[in-house]
């Protein structure tokens, strides 16, 4: 009988310690298929962050660092210079990358730092309880923002990939979704993209992934799913923002 | 290089580090310091290095945990609130037991404080700065050519302990020049680095560095195992200076540029006939605690003497341990003592002890 389906080997067989219908396994599944497609797991580091994928460095079969919280693109930087010939991925959270590691994450990719982010964006604190993240949509009730974020006092949810996307150094800029197999399989193609660029020395690459957090939004997974479609995809569109290739982004 | 060369203090001890085999520097501008920077984005081209003005000190500090994860000879350098900002990292390449090796140009404090010399981080270097329980091994030069050498084997000693060292410099030893000769140090059996993150094609199994351990038993083992390490590094490089101490009355404790200036003071002392000695401590982690305390029944008091209010001297106390009196004379802000008020300080100790 025919093997039609199983665990890449670039993910390590564990158990997870992620919430029942939370999507970070899926997306760790997409980013270890595209490890053992293109072959890279023996000359991959990954750098964890802190928050829900701080124990990441367990999960994925290469190399890893554990990074302080938002620093992980700094600290990627440092692997990189090291290691070019490595092919090294940084996977945040928004709390992580879009409040904490502000800094470092431009300036990676003003840099154009070869390197590949995986950006996942669920708009919530997930690790800590539920508490508001830089990307928690208007109007949302999060711990920290019991009624509703009011963007009077709470300001607006930044959109990474298209602040990003303004900048001369990333050669590739997507954001993907994976609330439904066909966003499943477009992300999983724009993470083999962005590594792919990474491969062929291209620069800066970032594939921002809208997730899900059943447990802190406090719906069932299917419900969850159905708020990413709803809720998300309005204010964060999908789509490639910056494409070195196709020229998506440029300047005009 | 072998011959003697003129050089700024912050270049003498760029290219120290540069002589060190140090390929890979990660800094960011701060004044009295701009000079080693500068140094390295000139140097580290030529010998295919690479040196990178980051986005901040946080970064600067966080590309070296990257770099000195994959294993690479690895630098940076700032001042005192440059070096603040990068005391996350620090606890972080503790706690992951990395080496590396970080230079504070100290200046004045607290907050901006000013751009002139201090010691005012004595404190944040020897007693963690960072969070956590680890030690720094911490190296303070009092002239350049003491620089030049502490920064070449600062590198050995980083790799040889798995752990970041500190060289604690001033704004002073940062901007005079001196002659200065790059020796080549014996070479030490220094372990191998074979837990560096550089690709499982290069081993076995897939190594991992990191500082998070989740399990209290788990994480108070790893503790205790620093701890260890910690007592080896206290056991075997506590490291001092003395001059004329056999047959002192008064010793002055000093370190770093004010020592230089403590022993002017007790050079002119001892032309006048009193007898006055100079302790210096090279490294201020580990204190020189075995040394200075074999002084104590010799000696009739100590008159520490710093550029702050008062910090190293809280170490001598411990040292002396209540059997004599150790005074304390500072200046602060940026304000640089004279051999002539160390020296009436010093007459006025030794009246009193007579």
């Amino acid at each position: 009988m025919a093997k039609v389906f199983a665990r890449p080997e670039s993910l390590v067989d564990m158990q997870s310690h992620y919430c029942p219908g939370c999507t970070h396994g899926i997306i760790h599944r997409l980013i270890a298929e595209v490890m053992d497609e293109l072959k890279f797991a023996d000359r991959a580091i990954g750098v964890a962050p802190v928050g829900c994928a701080v124990l990441g460095y367990m999960y994925f079969a290469c190399d890893m660092h554990q990074a302080a919280h938002g620093r992980a693109p700094a600290v990627a930087t440092g692997i990189k210079r090291v290691v070019p010939d490595g092919v090294v991925f940084t996977y945040q959270g928004d709390g992580d990358l879009a409040s904490i590691g502000c800094a470092e994450i431009v300036h990676a990719a003003a840099r154009g730092e070869n390197i590949t982010t995986i950006f996942v964006n669920n708009g919530i604190y997930g690790m800590t309880g539920g508490q508001m993240a830089p990307t928690t949509l208007p109007g949302d009730k999060t711990s920290t923002s019991p009624y509703g974020r009011d963007t009077h006092k709470q300001g607006f949810p930044i959109r990474v990939a298209e602040m990003l996307a303004t900048l001369d150094g990333p050669a590739y800029i997507a954001r993907v979704s994976v609330h439904s197999v066909p966003n499943i399989v477009r992300a999983r193609r724009a993470i083999k993209k962005a590594f792919e660029y990474q491969i062929a020395g291209k620069g800066f690459t970032l594939v921002e992934v809208l997730s899900t957090c059943p447990t802190n939004w406090g719906l069932t997974p299917l419900e969850a799913l159905d708020k990413v479609a709803k809720d998300m995809l309005p204010y964060y569109p999908l789509g490639e923002y910056k494409d070195i290739e196709s020229g998506a982004g440029a300047k005009k | 290089m072998s011959e003697r060369v003129l050089m700024k203090g912050n270049e003498a001890i760029a290219e120290a580090a540069i002589q060190a085999g140090c390929r890979f520097f990660f800094g960011y501008p701060i004044t009295p310091q701009n000079e080693l920077p500068e140094y390295m984005s000139r140097r580290m081209p030529q010998v295919e290095g690479t040196f990178l003005q980051a986005e901040s000190e946080v970064a600067a500090i966080n590309m070296v945990y990257g770099a000195a994860g994959a294993g690479a000879r690895v630098m940076t350098s700032s001042s005192s609130p440059g070096i603040s900002l990068k005391q996350e990292g620090i606890s972080y390449l503790a706690g992951a037991e990395l080496p590396a090796v970080i230079v504070n140009i100290v200046r004045g404090g607290p907050g901006l404080g000013s751009i002139q010399p201090s010691q005012g981080a004595y404190f944040q270097a020897v007693k963690g700065g960072g969070h956590g329980d680890y030690r720094l091994l911490v190296l303070a030069p009092a002239n350049l050519q003491e620089a030049v050498d502490l920064v070449t084997e600062a590198f050995d000693l980083a790799d040889l302990y798995r752990n970041p060292v500190l060289i604690l410099g001033d704004g002073l030893l940062g901007q005079m020049m001196e002659p200065v000769e790059f020796r080549k140090l014996p070479s030490r059996e220094l372990p191998p680095k074979t837990w560096a993150t550089t690709g499982m094609r290069h081993h076995p199994h897939k190594n991992i560095i990191n500082s998070l351990v989740l399990d209290a038993p788990g994480l108070e083992k790893h503790i205790l195992h620093l701890q260890e390490k910690y007592a080896r590094m206290n056991l075997h490089e506590q490291r001092a200076k003395s001059l004329h101490c056999a047959d002192a009355e008064v010793v002055i404790v000093a370190y770093g540029s004010t020592a230089r200036i403590a022993k002017t003071a007790v050079m002119s002392l001892r032309q006048s006939g009193l007898k006055v000695g100079l302790f210096r401590p090279v490294t201020l982690w580990p204190f020189p605690v075995n040394t200075l305390s074999e002084l104590v029944p010799k000696v009739k008091a100590f008159l520490t003497v710093e550029m702050n209010a008062g910090q190293m001297v809280e170490d001598v106390k411990l040292a002396v341990n209540g059997a004599r009196p150790v005074h304390f004379y500072g200046r602060m802000g940026g304000m640089v003592p004279t051999p002539e008020e160390i020296s009436s300080e010093c007459v006025r100790v030794l009246g009193g002890v007579r």
